[in-house]
């Protein structure tokens, strides 16, 4: 169970890392490209709007310039009398039209006081008086004017040009009234996209062209705000005095303004430039989302490619990790079966190790009780039995076969308990019968080595649970480094066991050589022994460590070089359970 | 067998039980036996007699055969030891051979084994 979310949680962290890894500097990238591209086009846009708007307020410009130099030129060219002559006046005004095809609608002198002396035209205005007309107070202060765009007597759009001539004390002003829907329709002509369109304001906010788009509620007082004066250092350049909030000024050239104007949920582009200098103002307004809409497929392209990028790339770490994951698993599911193989190699060591060693403590019972035997074979050759002085010495040969052969069976019974194959299967043991047992086995090897064994068994030790074989295989090996550690001088063996804190404490101490510091950090490493070659495998201690820890409990050493070493074993127990089992 | 001069043999094993019965049936077979329980016994011994062949456990309590060997290589150089040892622990009977020790057999051995290596033993060392 702790393993499975052990490699979930690596399953996961290394398809995060993977994750984060490739995912944050795509996203930087395209973030810093799209936002660069972004605005690089806004403003490539933005400036080619303005050039086409430019253009426009050029053409209105010239177009207005343009009828007004007509008529300055007729003016000039002409005698108030012959211009005053209406069959005249009708013959230039058929010219012009024939010439503009019907953008001057008619021609008037008009004197000082206002009254129409002259005309020449479709409406019948003849007479008609001017002196009320705003246009015609303001024509009077100018050589040269362009008036805005008004219904007059005639009650449809159109606008005057007029030119004022003086003879003596007498002005005069010959007016031309321009066709507004040819006027307009230079207007109209902008048209860019869906939504761009322009519309001419004047200073007072009227509309002198029909606008050809729906104007922003907010676009009135918008242009309101704009006022242009004839202030800039180059001719015919004009700066604006006032401008709404959020718009700048572009300079190239001639003046303008541009900026962006959100409303309605939606965003406008608008551009500004004065005309008529400064008293009118070329609106150009375009929807953000029409103008850019090629940006915003670009972008919309970008990021479906981005987020499959990233979906991929999710879906891969993912994939790549617990692939990767598996084959660790497997790898470490390989290696837990190897270490059981060496710890089952490592215990059949030791099984061959201690067989070997009881092989030899039998050699001399068995000895005897073959000698014993010839001695039987050898007064057999006299055969007078039942009389003969030598019945006791049979008796007495006999009693002796049976208890050397006694002696045989309980070495080999000692052996036998312990080489019995392991038994995975935990039992509840008490461990001080497991000590007794083991002490048993090592009772003739230690009388050799005139080593001294002294037992102190807690009685009241709780039962442990634990495979009795492999408990039993921890206490030979760590029994066996004691008794070789003491050598042939001899020494002391303690085994103390007690309860401490729930855990079943035992205690393994002998008075031999020590333990160097520079091995005490590598005795639990597998094929580590200090013993010479072919005395020993390594493995014992690391088989120890690695059967402690699988029962939960932990082994320790504390070692003095010169002094001894004392092994310490900790063992969970069933706590508040003190019975004792039967070995 | 019969026409040389009984063999004198000193027998040394802590084991009294194989000593004992060995030494019996040696003596049965006309050879002259004196038996150690310990190292310092043989030695105890070996002070007052002289033998022509000894017989040494290699394991014993009090002192190691091979101590056991050096001091009766100071005292008799001249006597062929024969080494009896267990099984497993050849290597220290080779080891004995190269401190001088004559011979060695394996416990539990044949008798007849063991007066043939003693009479050769005799020749030989």
């Amino acid at each position: 169970m702790e393993d499975r979310h052990y490699y979930k949680s690596l399953t996961r962290n290394m398809a995060i890392t993977m994750i984060m890894v490739s995912i944050t500097p795509l996203v930087l990238i395209a973030g810093l490209i799209g936002y660069y591209f972004e605005t690089a086009y806004r403003e490539k846009v933005l400036a080619h709007l303005q050039e086409l708007v430019e253009k426009h307020q050029q053409n209105i410009n010239a177009f207005l310039d343009e009828k007004l130099s007509y008529i300055k030129v007729l003016a000039d060219s002409y005698s108030v009398e012959q211009l005053t002559d209406e069959a005249f006046l009708e013959n230039k005004l058929i010219i012009l039209q024939n010439a503009y095809s019907g953008i001057f609608v008619d021609l008037g002198i008009v004197d000082s006081t206002g009254v129409q002396i002259a005309y020449a035209g479709n409406l019948k205005l003849e007479k008609a008086d001017y002196s009320g007309a705003e246009w015609f107070r303001k024509a009077q202060k100018q050589d040269y004017f362009v008036s805005d765009v008004f219904l007059g007597l005639r009650k449809t759009p159109h606008f005057i040009v007029s030119v004022k001539k003086r003879r003596g004390e007498n002005e005069w002003l010959l007016r031309a009234t321009i066709d507004f829907l040819a006027f307009n329709s230079l207007v109209e002509n902008l048209r860019i996209g869906k939504t761009g369109s322009a519309l001419i304001i004047n200073s007072a906010g009227e509309y002198q062209t029909r606008p050809g788009m729906e104007p922003l509620p907010e676009m009135a007082s918008l242009l309101k705000r704009t006022s242009w004066t004839r202030a800039a250092p180059v001719e015919g350049a004009h700066a604006a005095t006032s401008q709404p909030a959020g718009f700048k000024t572009i300079s190239s050239g001639s003046l303008a303004l541009s900026g962006i104007v959100a409303s309605r949920g939606r965003e406008f582009i608008y551009i500004l430039m004065p005309l008529k200098g400064g008293e009118w103002t070329l609106a150009y307004q375009q929807d953000t989302a029409d103008a850019f809409s090629e940006l915003n497929s670009a972008r919309t392209l970008a990021l479906t490619i981005l987020f499959s990028g990233v979906l991929g790339i999710v879906f891969m770490a993912f994939f790549m990790s617990r692939k990767v994951v598996l084959r660790i698993e497997k790898v470490d599911q390989e290696k837990d079966l190897m270490n059981e193989q060496v710890l089952e190699a490592g215990k059949l060591a030791s099984v061959g190790e201690l067989a070997a060693g009881i092989a030899h403590e039998i050699n001399n019972p068995v000895a005897i009780m073959a000698e014993e035997a010839g001695w039987m074979e050898d007064l057999l050759e006299d055969m007078h039995i039942e009389e003969s002085e030598d019945f006791e010495e049979f008796r007495r040969s006999l009693k002796q076969i049976t208890v050397q052969g006694e002696r045989c069976k309980e070495i080999t019974h000692k052996l036998l308990s312990f080489a019995r194959r392991t038994d995975p299967v935990h039992h509840d043991i008490q461990v001080n019968d497991t000590i007794e047992e083991i002490l048993g086995i090592f009772d003739q090897r230690s009388k050799f080595s005139n080593i001294r064994i002294q037992s102190e068994l807690d009685p009241a030790l709780p039962l442990v649970s634990a495979s009795p074989s492999e408990l039993q295989q921890v206490f030979i090996n760590l029994i066996n480094n004691a008794i070789d550690a003491m050598g042939s001088g001899g020494g002391l063996l303690e085994i103390r066991s007690r309860l401490e804190a729930d855990q079943a404490v035992i205690d393994i101490a002998d008075t031999g050589h020590g333990i160097p510091n520079t091995v005490m950090a590598r005795i639990f490493e597998p094929f580590f022994t200090t013993k010479p070659v072919g005395k020993g495998t390594g493995l014992g201690l690391s088989i120890c460590y690695g059967i402690v820890r699988k029962l939960g409990g932990t082994i320790t050493v504390n070692s003095a070089v010169g002094l001894g070493t004392t092994f310490r074993i900790s063992l969970p127990v069933h706590t508040g359970d003190v019975t004792r089992t039967g070995s | 067998m019969n026409e040389e001069k009984a063999i004198k043999i000193l027998l040394v094993d802590d084991e009294e039980g194989y000593v004992s019965v060995l030494a019996k049936r040696l003596i049965r077979r006309n050879f002259v036996v004196k038996t150690a329980l310990s190292g310092s016994e043989a030695v105890r011994i070996l002070r007052n007699e002289t033998f022509d062949v000894a017989v040494l456990d290699l394991k014993m309590e009090d002192m190691d055969g091979l101590e056991v060997l050096k001091v009766f290589k100071a005292m008799e150089p001249r006597m062929p030891v024969i080494f009896l040892t267990g099984q497993g622990s050849e290597t220290d009977a080779r080891e004995g051979i190269e401190l001088g020790a004559c011979d060695y057999l394996v416990k539990p051995c044949n008798l007849s084994e063991l007066i043939e290596r003693i009479t050769a033993a005799r020749k030989r060392c």
